[in-house]
């Protein structure tokens, strides 16, 4: 376990490491992209061109420059922005997490128990009436995007039908910490978890009822039944377990993406104040450290939640334990 | 008819298929006393898995037609629901198979395997069906059973996993233990264990068997009786000593010299049956064995009746004195 750990972090640390250089890269050494054009705006003479370019420290060679920045993310936690001079990095990362977090988490929660009992219904139910309509539903979950949905709730939620009994309970956008008020939280963020879940409910129940149907015509699903159990214990016990190996490979992918800025334009169309808005913006303004910022946090929760699916995959199959 | 345990009469498995019905199991009747060990032999694709499998109710292709009769203690199986099929299932008649490292769910303890079934059947505590799942771990002779039973089917080997597959069919001690290939996944040695072990389980247990194989070996070594299936049919049903004696059925005799002689002179080449089983969409309309046969004359393409005295029948054509001939003067022809 211990050596796991070690390991575990050990490459954590060298994927940071390798995105932290490349997202480096691609902004500061790729020919045409001068950052410090860039923040000294249009037309800027070549004499504040310069001066720019030393107030930044844009002028030095590019490994210390690179070198600096790790440096002040990591050891000083002073990185300071290019766009809005002063204005620290980190605090804003950290006053953006828990916004995103929530959001991902809650919506997390709606697809896995959305998705499995989609995708355990329309396997148990294969081939009927009940199995096709799920299906089909599935399949418009996936196709529509969640920038049109989210327009759309909020079309419907604050502004048609905003006074109706149905909605009147719907806050205005915006993001309330759970600690100021739980009740508010959890009314604001309901429907961006739905509209956000929505899509990987879809995905997640047509890729379960494949797998299950796939899992029915194993040689232990026949042993199952020769013992007398139920269809039910039998499919829920027998052919689940194995089946949600590659839900959670899936699921692993997806939450560490949307955690580290995926879940974007839901931020946007909820006016939720997240990592992705953050990441958004740092990226129109070529605004490198909050960039590089959000990147390190991003690359943090990806390996991180391949880590927990890997101990996930430990406790479904024993047969992984081994290795 | 009295006292049989199994009685089966005019099963036909067919499936609907595109090319048209696909006729599994053609018309076959047997039954399996208690206390007696049967053997089915026959081919792949004869048809012995299948009619088995119809007897456990376990075919749930919807595509699948079952007809005629199945009856288990005097009750009819034939047309019983999955959940009336359940009590039968496991409790009355269990089933072993080819592959224990499939068949067995990897994901899960072979003990929590076999107190998932004791409990489906019987009213147990959890600790209750523990004990008895070591118990039963150790009668099928699985050295410290109490270890064994908190393994996952991929830490025992081959030998052991049948072994405890088997502990798990004995937990509701059923009458009836169909047992498909349940050595063909085994090494040879381990195959003679699991064997000795079947044979040890109708002593102890006073369970009846049925063993499905290709293996005449397998049959010399356990079984009463045995039925010679071909293409969905029972072409001869004889005691276990007459079928390596005075076997009456051309494709018995095939499956009989396929073996290698232990004694004599070797033969430069096994004699083999020419040809390959036939399509089960294209059968030939008379004796299916017909076109394969070496002894084959006109009357073969009407088909022929299971015929004989008590305990012994063939499907064939030719007279007893002719199959006395013929079978005395076929080691000398063979090529």
């Amino acid at each position: 376990m211990l050596s796991l750990l070690v390991r575990r972090t050990a490459q954590m640390l060298f994927v940071m490491a390798g995105i932290s250089i490349l997202v480096f890269l691609i902004f500061f050494a790729t020919p045409g992209s001068d950052p410090a054009s860039r923040i000294a705006g249009r037309n800027a003479s070549p004499e504040v061109l310069a001066a720019v370019r030393h107030d930044f420290g844009l002028d030095r060679p590019l490994p210390v420059q690179y070198a600096l920045m790790m440096q002040h993310l990591f050891i000083t936690h002073d990185l300071t922005s290019f766009v809005n001079r002063g204005q620290r990095v980190i605090p804003e990362v950290i006053e953006a997490a828990p916004v995103t977090l929530s959001l991902v988490l809650g919506a997390a929660v709606f697809w896995v128990i959305g998705s499995i009992g989609i995708g355990v219904l329309a396997a148990a139910t294969r081939d009927s009436v009940v199995d096709r309509l799920l299906m089909a539903a599935g399949l418009i979950g996936i196709s529509m995007p969640v920038y049109w949905l989210g327009e759309i709730v909020n079309l419907v939620t604050q502004s048609r039908f905003h006074d109706t009994w149905l909605f009147s309970w719907v806050p205005p956008l915006g993001y309330t910490a759970f600690t100021e008020d739980p009740w508010l939280w959890f009314k604001t963020l309901l429907l961006p978890w739905m509209t956000l879940a929505i899509l990987y409910i879809g995905l997640y129940g047509r890729v379960l009822r494949a797998n299950l149907v796939e899992a029915m015509q194993e040689d232990y699903i026949r042993t199952a039944r020769a013992k007398g159990l139920s269809e039910s214990r039998i499919l829920l016990h027998h052919a689940l377990r194995t089946s949600l190996i590659a839900f959670v490979t899936l699921f692993g992918l997806d939450f560490g993406a949307l955690v580290g800025g995926g879940a974007l334009l839901t931020e946007v169309v909820f006016g939720l104040q997240g990592v992705g808005k953050l990441t958004y913006d740092a990226l129109r303004n070529l605004d490198l450290p909050v960039i590089m910022a959000t990147v390190m946090y991003a690359s943090f929760f990806v390996v991180f939640a391949n880590a927990l699916v890997d101990i996930t995959y430990a406790t479904l199959d024993p047969r992984v334990r081994l290795a | 008819m009295e006292g049989a345990l199994l009685d089966v009469r005019d099963l036909r498995v067919s499936f609907r298929t595109e090319r048209g019905l696909l006729r599994a199991v053609d018309t076959i009747s047997f039954r399996v006393d208690t206390h007696e060990i049967v053997g089915v032999v026959g081919e792949s694709g004869s048809g012995k898995t299948v009619s088995l499998m119809s007897v456990m109710g376990l075919i749930t292709d919807p595509n699948a037609v079952i007809e005629g009769s199945i009856l288990y203690k005097g009750r009819e199986l034939v047309g019983l629901s999955q959940r009336q099929l359940r009590s039968v299932r496991g409790s009355e008649i269990a089933m072993i198979f080819q592959d224990p490292m499939t068949a067995l769910t990897p994901v899960y303890t072979i003990g929590w395997q076999i107190e998932e079934q004791i409990r489906a059947h019987l009213d147990l505590s959890r600790t209750q069906a523990r004990r008895r799942a070591i118990e039963l771990l150790g009668e099928v002779g699985i050295a410290d059973p109490a270890s064994a039973v908190d393994r996952f089917p991929h830490e025992l080997s081959g030998g052991m996993r049948q072994r405890a597959f088997i502990a798990m069919a004995l937990s509701c001690k059923p009458s009836l233990l169909i047992a498909d290939e349940p050595t063909t996944a085994l090494d040879v040695t381990v195959q003679a264990q699991i064997l000795e072990l079947l044979g040890k389980l109708r002593r102890d247990f006073g369970s009846s068997i049925i063993i499905v194989t290709h293996d005449l070996g397998v049959v010399a070594e356990i079984a009463d009786r045995v039925m010679v299936m071909y293409a969905g049919r029972i072409v001869e049903r004889v005691s276990k000593r007459d079928i390596f004696t005075r076997p009456w059925h051309p494709y018995t005799w095939g499956l009989h010299d396929s073996i290698p002689p232990l004694q004599g002179k070797k033969p430069h080449r096994l004699p083999s049956i020419p040809g390959s089983p036939p399509s089960l969409t294209s059968l030939p309309p008379g004796c299916a064995f017909s076109p394969r046969c070496r002894y084959r004359f006109d009357r073969c393409a009407e088909r022929p009746a299971l015929e004989g005295e008590e305990g012994h029948a063939a499907a064939c054509h030719l007279s007893l004195e002719e199959r006395a001939r013929l079978y005395a003067s076929r080691r000398r022809e063979a090529p």
